[in-house]
């Protein structure tokens, strides 16, 4: 087939366009919406490689090249931030996953109708709240002066402990809330998946004299293999994208934990309310955006390859 | 049976019943460590401020007291502020949002609709790339002007890829047949979308406004970024700016004249979380039937 040339192919989606005039229209607001807030702040990256004037704006400030990305990896921010948010996204992954499997399956395992879906009610609950409530409880819990905690540590004759100053405890506690927070969510889509097999299975097992220790190993776990590999992946895809409103509103402005803490999204976010440096911030969400889109890329590629009814394009 | 399969189903029957009585154990534990902060943050705001001072926040005060929640009603206006504000932009961000993305979903599905891949890659690549955090924000105080403006707080999240998919998927189980009598009996393109499609997608339509709804409610990120004016602030950000005082002034109407000192600050502050939760908790029971549902539809496959 010839290809047709570019006036031709104007012309048909002029026609195209005259004929679907009503699915057009009824598209507009929603292309119109992803050109003015996705697709024009793109360009809007340049600000990384400008010296930033709120007066002459984003085209009219002077080009310094990659000077502030050389001046992030001098001192030392980008690799901070960016092993900070690695290594929090990669032990939510993991830990995360085990915790959401291990429920799953103990919910399916158990008999009475009733205590499963209280509990799996129960468990999902920290998914509706927002992130502004967990820093309220976090602040219920780890207060100086009222909190929970050093009420329990003084009433067994010890120390109190000043949590909001040891930034090597926020480790522990930002995990926790994650966990706490996200366990329900991916515990139902594994406790579909193990709905889903067939009973079957599992009865001739039984018969077999095999104990449910060994249904789960041979049966259960082998079959939420694919669901688990498709959940892990994706979430690698997504490591350079860190949880804001937890660290936010776990940690907020207390400087004295940022070594532990900071992540590459708080570092946007302060460099833009706190120290104003809005190019150093740009260089941030760019390097961000830059390699967040790499690695998908590259995840896609893997899930393609054992996957490839679940490839995302 | 011989004696042998008999002692099989015994030894069966006994290991199972230990890992039943393991797993009851472990999610029962698990689940009154999800409840524990809510009970912790309710018991506190009924707690004398006396009690929290010497003692701290407790799980069973030796006194309760509902002055924290007397307090709250006798200065109701900025919080009932706040709650108006979160309603207006529930309400509006929710409508808007369906029936524009449902609007979208549709036509992504037209097989009709030539260009339907084309607009779909378009609407996706937006998952996968984005100019950051900072060009947004210049786009939005510069260019658009929406620097203090309740708009900042619903425009942000009225549209997303995400949704527009899901709906896409849904519909996709609407049968083709159903378009082309509709379109042989002489309705338009826009009255099959309004007098078909939605009334059959109510569903995906529930489940989806669920979540915009919950993502409404609970909005703080973009009020903290482009909202300036007290009397704008919905209500997640002004618990976050209550909790973070050391009193709770900021509750108190200007010109009113209260001796801070003697307010009961600290169970105030949890008041404060528990009336900015309560209706989510109340409406839990109902609405997250939906929610699993709709989890369970959408799950992985966007």
């Amino acid at each position: 087939m010839v290809r047709t040339a570019s006036p031709n192919k104007l012309i048909e989606i002029c026609y195209e366009i005259k004929k679907n005039k009503g699915l057009f229209l009824m598209l507009l607001p929603t292309i119109v919406y992803f050109i003015i807030f996705h697709y024009i702040p793109m360009p809007g990256a340049y600000v990384a490689f400008v010296d930033y004037n709120v007066n002459k704006g984003i085209f009219g400030s002077k080009f310094v090249g990659l000077k502030n990305f050389q001046f992030l990896v001098q001192n030392g921010d980008l690799w901070r931030i960016t092993r900070n948010t690695l290594l929090y996204n990669f032990v939510f992954l993991v830990l995360g996953n085990i915790v959401q499997i291990a429920f799953a399956i103990m919910l399916s395992e158990i008999g009475s109708k009733w205590f499963k879906k209280v509990t799996q009610s129960i468990i999902l609950l920290p998914h509706f709240i927002s992130m502004v409530i967990v820093g309220v409880f976090a602040y219920n819990l780890f207060n100086y002066d009222y909190g929970f905690a050093n009420m329990v540590l003084t009433s067994l004759g010890l120390e109190r402990y000043e949590f909001y100053s040891d930034p090597y405890i926020w480790k522990y506690i930002i995990v926790f809330f994650k966990i706490w927070s996200s366990t329900g969510y991916n515990m139902i889509v594994y406790l579909s998946a193990i709905t889903s097999i067939n009973p079957e299975i599992y009865e001739s097992a039984y018969i077999d004299g095999a104990s449910s220790w060994k249904r789960i190993r041979y049966i259960t776990l082998p079959m939420l293999k694919p669901t688990f590999v498709l959940l892990f992946l994706f979430g690698l895809g997504g490591m350079l994208r860190g949880s804001f409103d937890l660290f936010y509103n776990l940690i907020g402005n207390n400087s004295v934990l940022f070594p532990q803490t900071d992540i590459i999204d708080t570092y946007v976010f302060r460099s833009l309310v706190g120290t104003f440096n809005f190019s150093m911030g740009a260089a941030v969400g760019f390097y961000q955006s830059v390699f967040g889109f790499i690695l998908v890329v590259i995840v896609n590629a893997i899930v393609k390859k054992i996957e490839p009814e679940y490839s995302l394009f | 049976m011989s004696y042998r399969a008999n002692k099989n189903v015994i030894r069966q029957g006994l290991s199972d019943n230990l890992l039943k009585i393991i797993c009851y154990i472990s999610i029962g534990l698990f689940a009154l460590i999800c409840l524990f902060p809510f009970a912790l943050m309710i018991t506190s705001s009924f707690m004398v401020e006396k009690e929290i001072i010497t003692e701290g926040y407790k799980l069973f005060p030796k006194r309760f007291t509902v002055s924290a929640y007397k307090f709250l009603l006798s200065n109701p206006q900025k919080l009932v502020n706040a709650y108006k504000i979160t309603i207006f932009n529930t309400i509006v961000g929710t409508i808007a949002g369906l029936f524009l993305m449902s609007m979208a979903g549709y036509v992504l599905n037209r097989k009709d609709f030539k260009y339907r891949n084309f607009f779909a890659f378009f609407i996706y690549f937006t998952t996968l790339f984005s100019g950051g955090l900072i060009p947004s924000y210049i786009l939005m105080v510069k260019y658009l002007g929406l620097k203090d403006n309740i708009l900042a707080m619903i425009l942000p999240n009225i549209i997303s890829a995400w949704y527009i998919f899901l709906m896409r998927n849904f519909m996709k189980s609407i049968p083709d047949s159903l378009y082309e009598s509709a379109t042989i009996d002489g309705a338009g393109v826009f009255r099959i979308y309004w007098q078909i499609v939605l009334p059959l997608s109510i569903p995906a339509l529930a489940t989806i406004g669920l979540f915009l709804a919950l993502g409404f409610w609970n909005e703080w990120y973009n009020a903290m970024l482009y909202i300036e004016s007290p009397s704008k602030f919905p209500l997640q950000y002004f618990l976050q700016k209550t909790i973070n005082q050391t009193n709770v002034q900021i509750l108190i109407n200007q010109g009113v004249m209260i001796d801070i000192s003697e307010l009961p600050n600290q169970s105030i502050k949890m008041a404060t979380a528990v009336v900015a939760t309560g209706p989510i908790i109340f409406l839990y029971p109902f609405i997250q039937r939906y929610f699993i549902k709709g989890l369970t539809i959408g799950a992985i496959k966007g």
